[in-house]
């Protein structure tokens, strides 16, 4: 699986796919799954997003979730903003078409 | 067309069947993500970025109407009303539920269509020239060989597990445009000593991040050999390929690893054993009952040439661009190959939406026999049409936004789905292309510049064909940026090679400026007649080197 954080981020959420659909999902900080990335819990470093990780596996077990991995994320008023191109397109949708995901909504 | 015989109703069905219990078990927790993930795989459903993917097989990329109907009612129904063609003459929908994916394999199953073969490491679904049974100057029809080998290969026990993903592709032409020697095995129909249909056999051709031109491992092999010398191969690749590496498992490392010559000598070996050989002779009776399905439609006795398609052609300036490009040349007089673009300026290569699947399909029904094509460069065809009919076809094709005439030209690119879609990718594509093909739009401009293939891929797994391209185009991921690596004079044709890569990447707001300079270097260098590719061979890379990184 790729790598989705770097050594040197000091910030991370907690995304995967959601099971029935596949739309991605963002762990909170109440341990539910939002569609919203800015509703992500954000974990300030190593430990805290270890946890995170500890919270998602249970959601994998009870088949709400696939796939959950950490994310870089900067946070911006609060709430977690994403940093790679790759995260910020599975937050919103195909840049080529805006009538569709996340961002159509 | 294929039709399917009560064996491969039962086995698709069947299939349907078990897929449907085992999503059953996974959505009831019987079965976990890792269980499950393999058994989706071979029923052609990957986890992408937004949603799942659904990969439908299109066998050496014939469709008739009807089935064409479905693919736009699936898209419509249980997708977001369009679906995207690809490189391996498939289609793909990127949105569907998986709760849904059940239903839509039923109502494929309906028009003797499926997604076995589209994914996991088997034979996948066979390729073949999508002018298979209509150019003028074929052998013989790729589709009657590859149906051959699709019944031999579907569920084939020795070749479900591979090391690795396995393509064929077939063409019955000296003009290569099936990418022969860019697959795991590449068949080229000849004419054997008797006279009658023999084959050049290719081996461990592939692009990915090791890009291999394929061997030429058996010559003017006999018609009744075709699977006794597939099976050859396959045993000496089943025997030797690598199972430890992901990246050193494709067939093409062990040809490289053994040298051609060692590996063609391993598979005779293998041949003259016999093996399963003598149950795998085909009968002269069995060829000819396939044979029989892909028999030529009743065309009509025609003069080569139509008065009101020569006239139309002289009145109406956008339809003699559209017919400069997007036809070629039938076998039978009086006929035509169109070409129907999936590359709108501007537009995302290769998606059609159901309304254009709908307009295809009854374009195909009324004017082509009830037969439509998909190319692996993401385009569609009707191999059937009158010219008495082109100046109507091309209209109805106009009005869905269906006849950019522009095939072969830079605008007809070869792009992956990319970031925008694809978990695997690193950058994007198809916003890439838009903006050549936007840089690009003036049609008279493109005709000008000639047959000049561009192709793009998102990441080393070159989906987009990219090694392949005259101007090939490859995403990276530089420290969480795009950037596109640039290769030249690459050529996926009966002269493929691999590209040569020019220097250190563009990007993003420089790719464009990059791709025009390529260009122009060409414009100013090529001699009467020659297309890019031909200036390129001439020429060499360092011309284009100068221009590209002289300031830099």
């Amino acid at each position: 699986m790729a790598q989705h954080i770097n050594k040197k981020a000091r910030f991370h959420s907690v995304t995967a796919n959601r099971l029935l659909d596949g739309e991605p999902v963002y762990l909170t900080k109440s341990n539910e799954w939002s569609e919203k990335l800015t509703d992500s819990a954000i974990a300030d470093g190593k430990d805290e997003g270890a946890k995170l990780l500890v919270m998602a596996a249970q959601a994998v077990a009870d088949q709400h979730i696939v796939n959950p991995y950490l994310f870089d994320v900067d946070v911006d008023d609060g709430a977690a903003a994403p940093i790679s191109v790759r995260e910020q397109i599975r937050a919103a949708g195909p840049t080529v078409r805006r009538d569709l995901g996340k961002q159509a909504s | 067309m294929y039709r399917y015989d009560e064996f491969d109703h039962t086995m698709v069905k069947e299939r349907v069947a078990e897929f449907a219990g085992q999503v059953r078990r996974r959505l009831a927790g019987e079965l976990t993500e890792d269980e499950f993930k393999p058994l989706r795989l071979m029923n052609g459903l990957y986890l992408q970025l937004h949603a799942y993917m659904l990969r439908v097989a299109v066998p050496y990329g014939t469709l008739s109407s009807k089935q064409m109907r479905m693919l736009a009612h699936v898209a419509r129904k249980y997708d977001k009303g369009y679906g995207h063609f690809t490189t391996r003459q498939n289609i793909q929908y990127h949105w569907p539920k998986l709760t849904d994916v059940p239903a839509i394999l039923e109502e494929l199953a309906t028009v003797e269509m499926h997604a076995i073969q589209t994914s996991g490491n088997c034979i996948r679904n066979v390729t073949a020239d999508q002018y298979a049974g209509v150019a003028a100057g074929e052998i013989d029809d790729p589709r009657i060989w590859s149906e051959i080998l699709r019944q031999w290969s579907t569920f084939h026990p020795e070749y479900t597990f591979l090391p690795r993903k396995f393509k064929f592709a077939v063409t019955g032409h000296a003009n290569d445009r099936a990418a022969i020697k860019v697959h795991d095995v590449g068949i080229v129909i000849v004419e054997g000593d008797d006279g009658k249909p023999a084959f050049d056999v290719y081996a461990g051709g592939g692009q990915g991040r090791t890009p291999m031109i394929a061997h030429l491992v058996g010559s003017k092999i006999p018609a009744r050999d075709l699977l006794h010398f597939s099976d050859a191969i396959m045993r000496v690749y089943n025997m030797h390929g690598r199972r430890d590496n992901l990246f050193k498992a494709r067939i093409k490392i062990l040809v490289h690893a053994l040298g051609p010559e060692e590996f063609a000598r391993q598979v005779k070996e293998e041949f003259a054993k016999g093996g399963a050989g003598e149950d795998l002779k085909l009968p002269e009776g069995e060829i000819e009952r396939i044979r029989a399905y892909f028999a030529p439609p009743a065309y009509e006795t025609l003069p080569d040439n139509d008065a009101g398609y020569t006239q139309a052609l002289v009145d109406n300036k956008a339809f003699a661009l559209w017919a400069r490009t997007n036809l070629a040349e039938h076998k039978v007089p009086g006929y035509a190959i169109v070409n129907v673009s999936l590359k709108p300026i501007g537009g995302t290569a290769g998606d059609a939406s159901d309304a254009q699947m709908d307009v295809v399909a009854d374009l195909a029904e009324t004017y082509s026999f009830d037969e439509i094509r998909v190319t692996h460069e993401q385009n569609l065809v009707l191999p059937n049409v009158k010219k008495a009919d082109l100046f109507e076809v091309w209209q109805r094709l106009a009005a869905a936004d269906l006849a950019t005439p522009n095939i072969g030209l830079i605008s007809d690119m070869i792009v992956c789905p990319g970031l925008d879609y694809c978990d695997l990718a690193n950058a994007r594509s198809i916003s890439i292309g838009q903006m050549i093909s936007q840089r690009f739009a003036d049609l008279d401009r493109e005709h000008d510049i000639g047959e000049l293939r561009v192709k793009i891929s998102g990441c080393i797994n070159a989906c987009g064909h990219h090694h392949v391209g005259h101007i090939g185009i490859l995403g990276v991921d530089k420290k969480g940026v795009e950037n596109y690596q640039v290769s030249l004079g690459g050529s996926a044709d009966e002269n493929a090679a691999v590209g040569d890569i020019v220097g250190p990447a563009f990007t993003e707001d420089k790719i464009v400026w990059a791709i025009e300079t390529i260009v122009e270097t060409y414009l100013d260098r090529r001699q009467d007649g020659e297309r890019f590719i031909d200036t390129y061979r001439r020429i060499g890379v360092d011309p284009f080197k100068e221009t590209l990184y002289a300031t830099a």
